[in-house]
This record gives C-alpha cells, sequence and structure tokens, in this order.
C-alpha cells in the first residue's frame, strides 16, 4: 500500500515535469532564441486544453461538443488553434518592441481567461469541462497513469528533437543574432518580422500540446487550471532557473522547480491548521527564493546558453 | 549604380535630409564626408531601406527601391554597415558570418526538420566560405571566439567580413575607420580596396579621417545640413571655398585632418 502510493507520486509528479517541460520548451523558443517577452504562457496553454477538451470529450449539452474523436486529434488541434492564435497575436505586435509585447501578451492572456469563464455556450464556464480520457490507461493493468507518463515522454521527446534541431540549424542561429542586434539582423538581409512570427508560433504551438497534455492528464478543464500564477509565473522560473536558451536548462528547471513546488505543498500540509492560507503564500515565497539564490549564484540559470554544436560536424 | 535623388528627410521641424541628390557610380569607392549632423548617416538609412524618406527616391541601377525594405535591398546585394560596430555578442565569429547567406535552407523550419541532409551539405559549404573570408582579413585566430570579446576593430573588421558572405554589389560603410588602430586601420583600408579591386565592390563611405578619405576615396562628396555641398575629387573638395568654411577649415574641432578631434566631438 505504501509502495503503490510512492509509486502514485512519482508517476504524477514525472507526468507534471513532463507537462511542465514542454511548457518551458515552448518559452525558451520565444524568450531563450528570440528574446520575446511572452508573458501571457497561460492563453495558449489554456488554449491548447480546451481545445483537446471539446474536440474529445463525450458530447456534452453543457458546452460546444465534444466530438467524442481520438487523443491524436485533439493534440494536433490543440497544437493548430494555439498556433494560429499566436498568428494573429504575433503580426499584430511583433513589430513592436518587445515591452510592447510583454504587455500585449498579458492582454491576450487576460482575454483568453474572460473568454473561458464568460462563453458558457462554449467552455461550460466556470464549471468547466469534464469526462476527457486519458489514453494508454490500459497499457500497464492497474497503473492507469504509467501508460500515460511514458505517451508524455514520447511527445516530450519529440518536441525535444523537434526545438533542439531548429536551435542547431540556420533557423535558431538568425534567432540568436536577432536577439543579440536586431538592426544587424536587418542588415545580414534577414526577414526579421518574418522569423519572429515563426518563433512565436512555433513556441505557442508547443504551449498547446503541453495543454493538451493537461487536460488529458487531468480528465478536467476549468479557467482556475489556467491562472498566471500556476500557468505562466511557474513556466517563466522554470526557463530562468534552469538556463534560458539552453533546452536541456529548460527541462531541468521544469524538473527542480516542480519538485519544489510540489514539495512545499505537502510541506503545507503539515503545518498547523489555520496557517493553510499563509502556507500557500509561502510556497509562492519559496519558490521566488531559490530564484533569487540560483540567479545570484548562476545568473544563467543552472544549465547556461552555449554555442550549439555546428550542424556539419 | 545608386543614384539618390531630391531626397528629404524631417525630425521634428529639423531637416536632416534637404532635397539631397548624387550618384555612386559603378566600381567607384565613393566618399561621403561632411561635419557632424550633416545627414550622412541618416541618408545612409534611407539608402539602405532602414527609414524611409519624407520624399525623393533611391534607385539601384534602374530600378526604383525606395519602397523595398532592408532585406529585399540586401538581395540585390545594397549592404550596410553601421557607424558603431553591430555584433552579435553570444555568438562566434565563425557563426555570425555563416548567419549572411540568403535563402539558406536551413533557416526554414521544415527545412531544418525534414531536409538535414542538404542543411548539413550547405553548412559545410559556406563554413568553408566563412574560412576563406577569414583568412582574407587575417581574423582566422578568432574564429571561435565570442564577438562580444572582439575589440572595437576587429567587430569592424568582422563586419566587413559580413559583407564578403553575399554577392555584394554596393557596400555602404558608415565610419569604418572610428575607434580603430593605425595598424588595423591600414589593414582596413587594404582590404577595401583589394575588395574593390578583386571582386568589383563599389564602395560609399562615410569618415572623418581625411587621410583615409584620400587615400582611398574617388569621386568624394561633402555634405552640410542635409545638402551636397560639393563633388569632386579629394583634390577638388580641399580646394572647395565652401568646403573649407562648413568643414574643413577654421575650427579645428571641426577640421576633420585629425580624426580623433573630430570623434571627440562627435555625440
Amino acid at each position: 500500500m505504501e509502495l503503490t502510493g510512492l509509486l502514485h507520486y512519482g508517476v504524477f509528479t514525472l507526468t507534471m515535469v513532463g507537462i511542465y517541460g514542454v511548457l518551458a520548451l515552448g518559452l525558451n523558443v520565444q524568450w531563450g532564441y528570440t528574446g520575446m517577452l511572452n508573458i501571457g504562457v497561460a492563453a495558449f496553454y489554456a488554449v491548447g486544453a480546451y481545445t483537446t477538451a471539446i474536440l474529445t470529450a463525450a458530447p456534452s449539452p453543457d458546452h460546444l461538443g465534444g466530438f467524442g474523436l481520438p487523443f491524436i486529434v485533439g493534440l494536433v488541434g490543440a497544437g493548430v488553434v494555439a498556433g494560429l492564435l499566436a498568428l494573429v497575436v504575433g503580426l499584430v505586435t511583433l513589430n513592436l518592441r518587445s515591452d510592447y509585447l510583454a504587455i500585449a501578451s498579458i492582454g491576450i492572456a487576460e482575454i483568453v481567461r474572460l473568454v473561458l469563464k464568460n462563453e458558457a455556450w462554449m467552455t461550460n464556464g466556470v464549471r468547466g469541462i469534464a469526462g476527457i480520457d486519458t489514453p494508454l490507461a490500459s497499457l500497464v493493468p492497474g497503473y492507469a497513469d504509467l501508460g500515460y507518463l511514458v505517451l508524455v515522454g514520447v511527445i516530450l521527446a519529440l518536441v525535444y528533437w523537434g526545438v533542439q534541431r531548429a536551435f542547431r540549424a540556420p533557423w535558431g542561429r538568425v534567432l540568436r543574432a536577432l536577439r543579440e542586434n536586431e538592426p544587424a539582423a536587418l542588415a545580414a538581409g534577414k526577414n526579421v518580422l518574418a522569423f519572429r512570427v515563426s518563433a512565436f508560433v512555433l513556441g505557442s504551438v508547443i504551449m498547446g500540446l503541453g495543454g493538451a497534455l493537461y487536460a488529458h492528464f487531468n480528465g478536467y478543464v476549468s479557467p482556475s487550471d489556467f491562472q498566471p500564477m500556476l500557468a505562466t509565473f511557474l513556466v517563466w522560473v522554470m526557463l530562468i532557473a534552469g538556463g534560458s536558451g539552453n533546452n536541456r536548462g529548460a527541462l531541468l528547471g521544469a524538473l527542480v522547480i516542480w519538485l519544489v513546488w510540489s514539495g512545499t505543498e505537502m510541506l503545507a500540509g503539515l503545518m498547523p491548521e489555520g496557517l493553510g492560507t499563509q502556507a500557500s503564500a509561502l510556497r509562492v515565497f519559496l519558490v521566488g527564493l531559490l530564484l533569487e539564490i540560483i540567479l545570484l549564484t548562476r545568473p544563467q540559470g543552472l544549465l547556461p546558453e552555449k554555442p550549439p554544436r555546428r550542424v556539419d560536424e | 549604380m545608386i543614384s539618390v535623388r531630391n531626397i528629404v528627410k524631417a525630425f521634428g521641424g529639423m531637416r536632416a535630409v534637404d532635397d539631397c541628390s548624387f550618384d555612386i557610380a559603378d566600381g567607384t569607392i565613393t566618399g561621403l564626408i561632411g561635419p557632424n549632423g550633416a545627414g550622412k548617416s541618416t541618408l545612409f538609412g534611407i539608402i539602405a531601406g532602414f527609414e524611409p524618406p519624407d520624399s525623393g527616391h533611391i534607385y539601384l541601377g534602374d530600378e526604383d527601391i525606395t519602397a523595398l525594405p532592408p532585406h529585399r535591398r540586401f538581395h540585390r546585394g545594397l549592404l550596410r554597415t553601421f557607424q558603431t560596430p553591430r555584433g552579435f555578442e553570444n555568438m562566434t565569429v565563425l557563426e555570425s558570418l555563416m548567419m549572411v547567406p540568403a535563402h539558406q535552407t536551413g533557416e526554414s523550419l521544415a527545412g531544418a526538420w525534414f531536409r538535414w541532409g542538404r542543411v548539413k551539405a550547405e553548412e559545410r559549404r559556406i563554413r568553408e566560405k566563412a574560412e576563406d573570408v577569414l583568412e582574407f582579413l587575417q581574423l582566422t585566430h578568432l574564429r571561435d571566439t565570442l564577438a562580444g570579446r572582439l575589440s572595437g576593430g576587429q567587430k569592424k573588421l568582422v563586419e566587413l567580413g559580413r559583407t564578403m558572405m553575399t554577392d555584394a554589389r554596393v557596400v555602404l560603410l558608415d565610419e569604418p575607420g572610428a575607434g580603430v588602430n593605425r595598424t588595423l586601420l591600414a589593414r582596413l583600408a587594404e582590404d577595401i580596396k583589394r575588395l574593390n579591386l578583386e571582386r568589383g565592390y563599389t564602395f560609399c563611405i562615410i569618415e572623418h579621417d581625411m587621410d583615409l578619405i584620400a587615400h582611398l576615396c574617388h569621386p568624394v562628396v561633402c555634405m552640410a545640413q542635409g545638402r551636397v555641398l560639393a563633388e569632386g575629387s579629394m583634390a577638388e573638395i580641399r580646394a572647395d571655398e565652401r568646403v573649407l568654411d562648413a568643414y574643413l577649415g577654421g575650427d579645428p574641432s571641426q577640421a576633420g585632418t585629425s580624426a580623433d578631434e573630430t570623434r571627440e566631438a562627435a555625440p
């Protein structure tokens, strides 16, 4: 009993690390490679989660759909819809300076949150969408989540392969160049806006995939799952602590910060009753403190960025 | 090659470029001189497409390129550098050269993911080219150094090197000599000459160092207050009364014969 409890906790933790790893890789494409300040991670995460929820849940009078489609359709759909949102946002804002993108992205996240809350015909409002299947649940009999963990691992590996190769390719080289020095990248004949938009869309597609993975893991999505604290702040902390510009750093950051985050939740459980609310504030404080310590001792994160291995080696 | 026709550009009430017209003839190294605030760098920005003019036209050959974005002008062989060298601090010298060639397969995500073999082959070719450029500039030893660690003069050389990674026709150099020590400056001047003679690059050079201008440039265009004041050989320019009044004569801090003094006066 004890052992299965531990195993269950381990599987849960690793799955969440996998999902946050996907989000951190997506943000790394935008911030780490390109220097685009997207403070609206939650928007693309939530759009991905709700897209797959609507596409794959059983038909219900409470919300749009569900269409009962297979997982893979939900996953692809989540990426596509998040990517389309990013394309629209990107074409409008990416010609602006980066601080304006930051403000715009906060606005987008807020708009998405309000739509999820208020367009009940589509999203069932604050009550959310339930009955989202967890695929591969029967892969290991008796351990429903283990099969899904394998699936999350495979998708994380694919995403990692994709972003790492793109980073090593001339595509990533141009992004780094325009992050370092936009006028010089222009002077080197690069269509800066097109590169920016492609990086913004790719990062957002990946965040949408992360959202889909979360929805199928949790089986239920509601607007409270995508609060900025959980969905944006944590991802940023993971990337910065792990090392922005370094994909392995992003994954390491997801692991470390999630362990601290969920570890402090247990800590909160041990505190005397009545201190529960203080405890949740303490968690945020502890994560912030950890970030400060990492940045003071390793300003570029646990695994700093370095020029990638050359393609022709 | 490049024709500047009646270009006007105002910032607020100040006309930085005021009905300016001149030509950069094919195969020349044209010098562009004039006191600070004459509108030279603004004009470079307009020629390269970094800023739109209020009115007037830029022609490359017979083509009106006034409305083309910078990367399209680049694809036609029109390149610029910057007054303060702008490098890619966290990229190696080799990388910052290799990023230049246009239309690389691996610049698209589809290319990077699905045509890796081709990307590899291209990278090999581009790297060899970059290594040739480094050898030409005698910078081979800095190949894997991060560009942020270079000295000002080395950055200028790398910037010149970037123009050599593509089939340039016209290169606009904004104060290539600024902040460069004498030894490197001599090398830079020789490199510019060789590129002009051996590869047929047309140059237009903004510079306050009159020795460098006299050594390299013919013809020389002198601007003041946004307009062309005089054009001709360096000897003609030096003898021109108006140029002496506006730039070369009088106040020694504006003289321009001593480059360092002028640079101190620069903003």
